[in-house]
């Protein structure tokens, strides 16, 4: 029992907590919040996994985008303090019932399989060979994806101001 | 540092995925439905870094997924809450069973 495998189990345990916690409270800012414990938790296991340029866009994108992006709109739709309606508790039963039988027949499964591990080979990315091998054009070259998400995210940017954009005709 | 086996990071994936289905069927409130999808996509990016890093070490494949869907997260997540300040200036509620002008 080192203590990577310590410092994993609580990882683990605070990523599922705070999953758990966002997912039910009734408060719907707490509920940003505790996402935002979660999703940080998620970048803290990807430094564990030795690959620190996933984690840093981790932090970057969804704390520092996407978790401001939803309280800002929580302040803007609602008030934030407000409890939110409990759950149907028939709703609320099934489907923990449905998630918990989810998790059983997915870990039974996942228990089952033999995963061939290959030998003592390092995992250690540097990100030169991460920004190579995105732009490169030749085979296993990720430069097409890359263009096309490129693209998405113009398409995204526009789609947005379009749909959030006031019509001022109606208005006359 | 490679005493976890892969199943148990493996486990922790499953686990938080389905949390977040937990957290997509319950509740119905738009935002919190938004923020239960955020999670299950990072469970399958957990995914993709284990397998890459337990199963085939010498490649990066498994890090470009990853960077792909991080950053489709992201479009997904400024339409949809476009789409949510959209439907609030309309029904002054964020509700998904309040706009159910499409269902019937």
């Amino acid at each position: 029992m080192s203590a990577s495998v310590i410092i994993f189990y609580i990882i683990a345990a605070f990523i599922l907590v705070t999953a758990i916690l966002s997912v039910t409270t009734v408060k719907i800012f707490r509920s940003a919040i505790w996402l935002l414990f979660s999703l940080i938790g998620v970048a803290a296991l990807y430094f564990w996994m030795n690959v620190p340029f996933i984690a840093s866009v981790q932090i970057i994108v969804y704390v520092g985008g996407i978790v401001v992006l939803i309280i800002f709109s929580i302040f803007l739709t609602q008030k934030a303090g407000d409890a939110m309606p409990k759950p149907v508790r028939s709703r609320a039963i099934w489907s923990a019932l449905a998630v918990i039988f989810g998790i059983a027949f997915t870990c039974n499964i996942i228990k089952q399989y033999k995963f061939i591990e290959p030998g003592n080979k390092n995992f250690d990315v540097h990100i030169n060979d991460i920004g190579i091998q995105m732009l490169s054009t030749t085979d296993y070259g990720f430069v097409l994806p890359f263009e096309v998400v490129s693209i998405l995210l113009l398409a995204a940017m526009v789609g947005c101001i379009v749909i959030a954009m006031k019509n001022k005709t109606e208005q006359k | 540092m490679s005493q976890i086996p892969l199943t148990h990071i493996l486990f922790l994936s499953t686990a938080l995925f389905f949390i977040g289905v937990y957290g997509l069927l319950t509740r119905r409130n738009m935002i919190t439905m938004l923020m239960a999808i955020e999670l299950i996509l990072n469970s399958v990016n957990i995914n993709f870094i284990a397998f890459n890093k337990y199963l085939y070490p010498e490649k990066l494949n498994g890090i470009f997924f990853s960077i792909f869907i991080i950053t489709i997260a992201a479009a997904e997540a400024a339409v949809a809450i476009a789409i949510i300040i959209n439907l609030y200036r309309s029904h002054h509620s964020v509700d998904a069973e309040d706009a159910s002008e499409l269902k019937y």
